[in-house]
């Protein structure tokens, strides 16, 4: 056994550390060398995210330094971790914090009577006015559809896997059902494309592919039915055992057993799933773009004619080379972001009053 | 409970309430009888067979070829086959859709890279497209995969408790805005930040290639990833906090009582146990910007080049290509522009089912649905 020469430091029991106070004398340190860097010494191409990137950089540096020095080498790794993370924190909210700024600064300019009560008919690039009413309309008429399609379909799925699915098939289509969460919203828009707008819908239309919003609100049911399906699975396997099986000793059959019993207990659930769902579709762009078609004025016929939806109006309006489409299309792209908002706020809130979890 | 024997249970019970028609079931004579006793049998069972006697389950209902049972199962399993009908039929579709533009294409589908479809012989190809889509989503998982592991981080291990959850549903609520509005923010608001950075980036490292352009800097593939990262930051953080939440408090409290310091107790206990949850969102966070459309339709040059530069204007994707031309395209574009989907959807059904596999193969993982 060597002998071991104690230090009068580490008699303590307590290792050193640097006073509170430090880390804030280190930020002001650093502060003042990124500035005198910076603008005094003009180097680095100057500017104020510059500025506060260099601060952070040197405060990283000097903290792990001194850190280092007083409190050992595994302090130093800490401290630098938990301020990178802090910093990586900061980074990703300044840019999420500035998109909600603009958004309801610039979205606010046009959010009057005559946005929400008129459509874009007549309205040429160079009128200031017009509104979204045609847009809104189709976004909230194909949302629905796609919902009814969806809902009894992914439900039902949903049901297959979790209570009668066995085996191999079960598994495969359990699989395949994740896969489909991945599949992109353009491919679903083209899919509905080539088999609806292409080939189904002339049989109806007089041998013309004809565009409209119910192709747009099946594009919808592709993209909804594998996150409804997968929202209801994971809500079915949460319902007790006992439940059922309480039910099946009364002899109640297991189709009644699920509908009246497991459904029910796992109605919150479900529904926060298909709310999501409905959020999602609505704010989705490209599918709606390739199979709605697109106008100007006021549809309300799903089957018959094109339709637009908010996001296909943002993008139109957006892509207008005068200066009256960019408030349209902002004003629009807050209407869009509300309605989305209040469908995910009030599923998450539905969540928590779920009984189940 | 386990499994198998709730199965079998339910069985046992389905089969007593309401039987259901199954010739190859076997029978345990229970349930052949009528209530006055006479053996109904099997549809399809042998002809004189010996009738058992009457008894235990002799007052149950007679056995039905086709009850409400039989249909509810059967609506549920259309309900599953439709899935995989639904994906079979994307890929039918796409393809009896592409053939005929493949065929009139004068120039190799897979090597060209410009895009005149309307052209006379049409000529086409997705070479700069999927380099253009593999390149933003590749830089854009570059800068938000890091990111987003702090953050996950942050919000689990470093914030206090109350403060966490609130930001976590403030993100979660993030994840749902739209592209389309994170396109038109980066078009119109970060153009010039990011201008000034790609100016920066050129004079100090402007000798690596990637930064080579000296400018003007507009709408390039730096600022179509910037925006695409931005825009999965909030998918990716969901998906890596929920991980993170799941590391066993057990591991973390024995890293902390071997008296490792908090990161070294994030490095030894929570970062090793969600590395394959990381790896999945990563994925599946690929899988995401694959297929992204309006953000890079609205912010990226939409020019057929391939090129090592970053920094100046151009850049196309698939998806971007597909929404800015498929206003004028005629019978030849559209059949092209679906081709080019074809592709776009063999990439990414590629990522996510190996995405998929890799969570399959853990599952202690409950990576929800994104």
């Amino acid at each position: 056994m060597s002998a071991t020469t104690l230090t009068p430091g580490s008699t303590n029991l307590l290792a050193r550390r640097l006073p509170r106070w430090a880390p804030y004398a280190i930020a002001v340190v650093s502060a003042m060398i990124a500035y005198l860097v910076i603008y005094v010494a003009g180097q680095l191409r100057g500017g104020i995210a510059m500025t506060v990137v260099a601060a952070v950089v040197v405060f990283l540096i000097l903290l792990g330094l001194t850190s280092r020095v007083v409190e050992g080498p595994r302090a130093a790794r800490n401290r630098i971790a938990t301020t990178t993370i802090y910093a990586a924190f900061a980074l990703a909210a300044l840019p999420l914090i500035y998109l909600v700024k603009t958004l309801i600064g610039n979205g606010l300019d046009r959010f009057d009577a005559t946005f929400f009560n008129n459509s874009m008919r007549d309205i040429t690039p160079f009128d200031s006015g017009g509104g979204a009413y045609h847009a809104i309309f189709g976004t909230l008429e194909q949302a629905g559809i796609a919902t009814l399609i969806t809902v009894p379909l992914g439900v039902a799925c949903a049901i297959y896997i979790v209570e009668y699915g066995k085996g191999r098939l079960a598994s495969i289509i359990r699989f395949f059902v994740d896969v489909m969460t991945g599949i992109p919203s353009i491919v679903a828009g083209l899919f509905i494309l080539a088999f609806w707008v292409a080939i189904v819908s002339p049989i109806f239309n007089d041998g013309r592919p004809g565009f409209s919003g119910f192709a747009a609100a099946l594009a919808l049911s592709v993209l909804m039915l594998p996150t409804i399906t997968r929202a209801s699975e994971e809500m079915l396997r949460l319902v007790p055992v006992a439940l059922r099986e309480g039910a099946y000793a009364l002899g109640i059959p297991k189709w009644k057993t699920i509908v009246k019993i497991v459904l029910p207990t796992a109605g919150a659930g479900i529904v926060t799933g298909i709310m999501l769902a409905i959020a999602r579709a609505c704010g989705e762009t490209a599918p709606v773009l390739l199979v709605a078609g697109g106008t100007d004025s006021i549809n309300r016929n799903p089957f018959q004619g094109n339709q637009e939806s908010l996001a296909t109006f943002v993008y139109d309006q957006a892509r207008l080379a005068t200066k009256f489409g960019a408030p349209r299309a902002w004003t629009a792209a807050l209407t869009l972001v509300i309605i989305v908002l209040a469908l995910t706020i009030a599923a998450k809130l539905l969540a928590r009053r779920s009984k189940l979890r | 409970m386990s499994e198998p024997t709730f199965a079998g249970f339910a069985e046992v019970a389905t089969t007593s309430a309401e039987p259901t028609a199954r010739p190859d079931e076997p029978t345990d004579g229970s349930t052949r009888h009528d209530i006055d006793g006479s053996a109904t049998g099997p549809p399809g069972g042998e002809p004189g067979q010996p009738v058992p006697p009457l008894g235990g389950g002799g007052a149950l209902p007679r056995r039905r070829r086709w009850s409400l049972e039989t249909a509810f199962r059967g609506l549920t399993s259309g309900a599953g086959l439709a899935v995989l009908a639904i994906i079979v039929a994307i890929a039918v579709f796409l393809i009896v859709k592409a053939i005929p533009a493949l065929n009139a294409n004068h120039a190799n589908f897979l090597t060209f890279k410009n895009w005149f479809p309307g052209d006379n012989p049409p000529v086409f190809g997705i070479a700069a497209l999927a380099f253009g889509t593999v390149v933003t989503s590749f830089i854009a998982l570059l800068i938000a995969v890091p990111i987003a592991i702090c953050i996950a981080l942050c919000l689990t291990h470093y914030a206090p408790p109350r403060v966490g959850s609130v930001l976590g549903f403030a993100i979660d609520i993030l994840a749902a805005v739209p592209s389309i509005v994170y396109g038109l923010w980066g078009r119109d608001y970060l153009v010039q930040p990011v201008s000034g950075l790609s100016a920066w980036l050129h004079t100090y490292f402007g000798w690596i290639p990637i930064f080579g352009s000296d400018g003007p800097y507009g709408k390039s593939i730096m600022l179509g990833s910037i925006v695409l990262s931005i825009m999965i930051l909030p998918i990716l953080t969901a998906l890596i906090r929920e991980v993170f939440a799941q590391t066993p408090t057990m591991n973390e409290e024995a890293a902390l009582a071997l008296g490792a310091t908090k990161w070294e107790m994030i490095r030894t206990a929570v970062l090793p146990f969600g590395r394959p949850g990381i790896i999945a969102a990563t994925i599946l966070g690929l899988g995401r910007a694959l297929g992204e459309t309006m953000a890079l339709a609205l912010t990226l040059g939409s020019t057929f080049t391939i090129s090592a530069d970053l920094l100046g204007n151009g850049g196309n994707t698939i998806a971007a290509n597909i929404a800015n031309n498929f206003g004028e395209a005629d019978q030849i574009g559209r059949g092209a522009l679906i081709a080019s989907g074809l592709v776009l959807f063999a990439i990414t059904l590629v990522v996510n089912v190996s995405a998929r596999a890799i969570i399959y193969r853990r599952r202690e993982f409950q990576v929800s649905a994104a």
